[in-house]
């Protein structure tokens, strides 16, 4: 489900577990790390040699990611699941909006690059049909910024928050579409990991519900990833937006009715 | 090395990573399954894993005692070492482009991982 989407699986695995199979929140959020790191690395090994993703890039944001994760995942065990949950429905509710008005994906590549990504070596090339494709970057502090939040969600909810590392690329600092998708996913196995320590040491990762979902998505993402180019987007797209929307209503209720966790 | 080379290299390293882990669970689970499997768990309320699933060392130590438990959780210990690795398979890339600026940032990258893995509470 993850490959198909572009989303991380947890988004759809945390509420699956706690609302289907009664699971408490926390052991939930442990699982859905392990999950995200294995789709995260398993894809990203294919991605690393099609040469899109720019490390540079991705590493620098990783500082603003790890520290956001880790402070996401210590603030996890003193706030109340009920919280954790509204925050998750919210999440959800803002990916459904978001899979069923697809953005256009025409590239936007910026005329300069800002002073901060000069002095960081940011800028760098893609190959394309044509060869390589040079490209800019922008607003590296605003996309700092936003990445410290994806990683704060992400160390919170135990999702990968791909979505929100998508948008501080491709909108905030003007990366190609591809670029950001290929280095979002790298580091999301980077943040992941970060707050995975945390929640490990916690004892937060029960490994009877860890090993089932670890090797449930690898063998999904594998499978995914072969049928992705044959599956009819659009219609999957509008399947996973109604799924998600039905989700973030049930995990509003459940936070309200203080039946979680 | 070339810069192609390198990613080559390591995108080995990742695949390379979660397969040892997800073999790794494998094992552990079948030995879990194998003595457990019958039982029904109890994840609807939360009580935290026990000290020896916790640590680096107690998980070692349940792996040495051959508990399937302990066995999984190496195998997902492993698995969130990949990216880890990765980070410290970075910062070696470009200490070898005598890229210093880099090297700072991805030691301090590496540093905060782990240390949010190992650091005691």
């Amino acid at each position: 489900m993850g490959a198909l989407t572009g989303l991380g699986g947890g988004v759809v695995l945390i509420p699956m577990l706690t609302l289907v199979f009664g699971v408490d929140i926390r052991y939930a959020i442990g699982a859905s790390l392990v999950s995200v790191i294995a789709t995260s690395s398993g894809a990203a090994a294919a991605y690393v040699r099609e040469g899109y993703s720019n490390i540079r890039v991705g590493m620098f944001l990783e500082i603003a990611t790890s520290l956001g994760a880790i402070l996401g995942a210590v603030l996890a065990a003193w706030v109340d699941p009920k919280w954790i949950g509204l925050v998750f429905g919210a999440v959800l509710l803002q990916a459904a909006y978001s899979s069923f008005r697809p953005g256009s994906y025409e590239e936007h590549l910026a005329a300069g690059s800002g002073r901060m990504a000069q002095l960081l070596k940011l800028d760098s090339s893609y190959p394309a049909v044509d060869g390589p494709r040079h490209y800019h970057v922008r607003n590296v502090p605003a996309g700092f910024g936003l990445m410290g939040a994806a990683g704060i969600l992400s160390g919170l909810l135990g999702i990968g928050s791909g979505a929100v590392k998508v948008l501080a690329m491709d909108r905030a600092m003007k990366l190609p579409f591809k670029v950001s998708t290929t280095t979002s996913n790298f580091m999301i196995g980077v943040t992941a990991a970060a707050s995975a320590g945390v929640y490990f040491r916690r004892g937060y990762i029960d490994p009877g519900l860890a090993m089932p979902v670890m090797l449930g998505v690898l063998a999904g993402s594998l499978a995914g990833a072969r049928w992705l180019t044959v599956a009819p987007v659009r219609a999957l797209r509008i399947l996973f937006g109604v799924v998600i929307a039905l989700l973030a209503i049930e995990m509003f209720y459940n936070s309200l009715t203080g039946r979680l966790g | 090395m070339t810069e192609h080379e390198f990613e080559m290299k390591l995108g080995n390293l990742l695949r390379t990573g979660v397969g040892l882990a997800a073999a790794v669970v494998i094992v552990g689970g079948a030995i879990y399954l194998n003595r457990h499997g019958a039982e029904s768990p109890a994840y609807h309320t939360f009580h935290s894993e026990p000290a020896r699933l916790r640590s680096l060392k107690g998980v070692l130590e349940s792996c040495l005692q051959l508990s399937g438990r302990g066995i999984i959780q190496l195998g997902l210990l492993l698995l969130i070492a990949t990216p880890i690795a990765r980070v410290a398979f970075a910062a070696y890339g470009f200490l070898r482009q005598r890229d210093w600026m880099y090297v700072a940032i991805s030691s301090f990258v590496l540093t905060l991982l782990l240390g949010a893995l190992l650091k005691s509470t």
